[in-house]
């Protein structure tokens, strides 16, 4: 897990430069309860956004 | 009585016609001329062309909605506009070519007092040889534009899976087939959708997934890219789209114009004016697209298809078209009312209006072939247009020739977007986006060109249900059920 992302990398290869999540990263991308919260969260982000462009 | 009619019944039409109808009533007359008899919630085509939706699911029936709201719907394609009537008469009119079974082929002249333009983007595969021809698709790659090209893409996969379970492994190569392409985020979607599906069927070791596209740097989605606010910092989205790319093992190709696409091969050319091929055995690359081809006469019908329309075949409103170079282009140049600056009662909307210049920088390969996309007009700012227009042409018809025309620029609106990165209840992810605004404005934001307060993505699970969530939603604001009106574009 830990690995998940980082074993994709090729040194000098076209991916060397960027960025990989880590094991906490890639497991609160679907834990339901934490994802929950970014629910509403973004949620309200988009209705501001929404709101201005109207 | 004043009649409206409107040109196309997508994202942008639908929003103008309904709208209109309801502010309207039935004192005056909404005409809608679209080719489909069905309505297509197209984002979610992503998802019938990975089998995970059927296009029942995406697509529902004009008809007895249009009937509903009491506009006037014509089975048909607009082929040209006359603006300035004819010899006969001096109402303006369009000519139509009925598409509907039993009358296909027929026909009929229209006239209106407002026309509004929204008939979005013709899929011009012929642009790179073998990725189509004039009849549309060709037989070597497949599309997700429409409800039956992600059928027939889904179908393609699922052979290549069985493929793969059979021992054999398979290349896939999905992204912009020419170098003037828009519309990125979609194939970026595929992408993700097609590896989440391979392992899901257990064979993502048997697959090696290319990207190739027209954008100079990942990430860049034809709107220049964008930096979003993260652990306290100004991130490029070329970090965050490198990054997915690196975690889910897909290679890139960036900087890219297919040129030719054959049985299993695409060929192409780089940025530094290298040439390239790259096999595959299943690809999806996006066509460019380009105006559907009206035509514009005058009253002594004469040609006046290059006065009314910019040469890629979209419509001229209210935009500045000699911006020049890049160094001199600004937000003002987009256009805010979409009128057409020589028919006061011509309107266009969503993809159908000629955009003044891209928003990504302009950049071509030492050959001199540019490879650049194009701007995109993605659902929401194209739904705001259409409510806009409709807006602007009521008050006209309600107040007066004179009443203020309502403003929707993309320099001043922000969008949000949802880029599906796999689906699934518990299991799928999606980038949710805000970008404010879609237009950068270096003057009032430099630097970055947005507001970063504003300008904000994440990748999880929540952006999978809120995408889901619009599907239903947005499907049900354009059957018109109960409460339509208050779901935002
Ligand atoms: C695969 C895919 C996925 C996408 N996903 C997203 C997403 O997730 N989020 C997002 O915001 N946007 C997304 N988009 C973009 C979005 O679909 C467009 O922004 C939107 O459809 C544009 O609306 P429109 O009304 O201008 O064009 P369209 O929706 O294409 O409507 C144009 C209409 O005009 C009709 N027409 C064509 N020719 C004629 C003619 N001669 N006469 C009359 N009518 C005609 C067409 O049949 C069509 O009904 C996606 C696009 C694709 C292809």
């Amino acid at each position: 897990m830990s690995k998940y992302g980082e074993k994709n990398i090729k040194a000098y290869g076209n991916n060397f430069t960027t960025m990989t999540p880590g094991p906490v990263a890639k497991f609160l991308r679907t834990c339901v309860i934490f994802q929950f919260i970014r629910f509403i969260f973004i949620n309200i982000k988009m209705l501001v956004v929404v709101s201005k462009s109207h | 009585m004043a009649r409206l009619v409107v040109l196309g019944g997508g994202v942008s039409g639908h929003t103008a016609a309904t709208f209109a109808a309801e502010w309207l009533g039935s004192e005056h007359e909404v005409v809608v001329v679209t080719p489909n008899a069905k309505w297509n919630w197209i984002p979610s085509n992503i998802w019938v062309g990975v089998g995970q939706m059927t296009k029942e699911e995406v697509t529902f029936d004009l008809a007895p909605v249009y009937a509903k709201a009491g506009i006037i719907y014509h089975q048909a394609k607009a082929l040209g506009i006359h603006p300035e009537g004819n010899e006969t008469s001096d109402k303006p009119y369009v000519v139509v070519e009925s598409t509907e079974a039993g009358s296909a082929g027929k026909i009929e002249n229209i006239e209106y007092d407002y026309l509004i333009n929204a008939t979005g983007p013709k899929l011009n595969f012929a642009a790179t040889p073998g990725l189509g021809d004039a009849n549309g698709l060709g037989e070597f790659t497949v599309s997700v534009c429409t409800a039956d090209h992600a059928v027939h893409a889904s179908e393609e996969l699922h052979k290549c899976i069985q493929t793969m379970k059979a021992g054999k492994r398979q290349k896939f190569l999905i992204g912009t087939g020419h170098g003037m392409c828009t519309c990125q985020g979609a194939a970026f979607e595929y992408i993700f959708n097609i590896e989440h599906e391979l392992n899901k069927a257990g064979v993502r070791d048997m697959a090696d997934i290319k990207w190739i596209s027209n954008e100079s740097f990942l990430g860049d989605f034809g709107v220049g890219g964008l930096h979003m606010k993260a652990m306290g910092f100004a991130v490029s989205s070329k970090i965050f789209a490198e990054s997915l790319f690196a975690e889910r093992n897909v290679d890139w190709i960036i900087g890219a114009h297919v040129n030719k696409v054959e049985k299993g091969k695409a060929h192409y050319e780089l940025l530094d004016g290298s040439m390239g091929e790259e096999e595959f055995d299943f690809s999806m690359l996006i066509p460019p697209f380009a105006g559907v081809g009206l035509k514009a006469i005058n009253k002594a019908g004469e040609d006046i298809t290059a006065t009314v329309f910019a040469p890629n075949g979209f419509m001229k409103v209210d935009a500045n078209y000699a911006a020049g170079a890049y160094e001199n282009w600004k937000a003002s140049d987009w256009p805010s009312t979409y009128q057409n600056p020589t028919y006061g009662n011509l309107f266009a909307c969503g993809i159908a209006f000629a955009p003044p210049h891209p928003i990504s920088k302009p950049m071509s390969s030492p050959n001199g072939t540019p490879i650049t996309p194009t701007p995109p007009r993605t659902g929401m700012p194209s739904g705001i247009m259409g409510k806009a227009v409709a807006h602007s042409v009521c008050d006209r018809i309600l107040k007066g020739p004179d009443a203020p025309l309502h403003e929707a620029s993309m320099a001043h609106m922000g969008a949000a977007c949802v880029a599906s990165a796999g689906k699934g209840l518990f299991t799928g992810t999606a980038a949710a986006m805000t970008i404010y605004p879609v237009v950068p404005d270096f003057e009032k934001y430099p630097g970055t060109g947005r507001d970063t307060e504003y300008t904000f993505g994440e990748i999880g699970l929540a952006g999978h249900w809120i995408k889901h969530i619009l599907h239903h939603l947005f499907i049900w604001k354009a059957k018109l059920k109960p409460g339509w009106t208050l779901i935002p574009e």
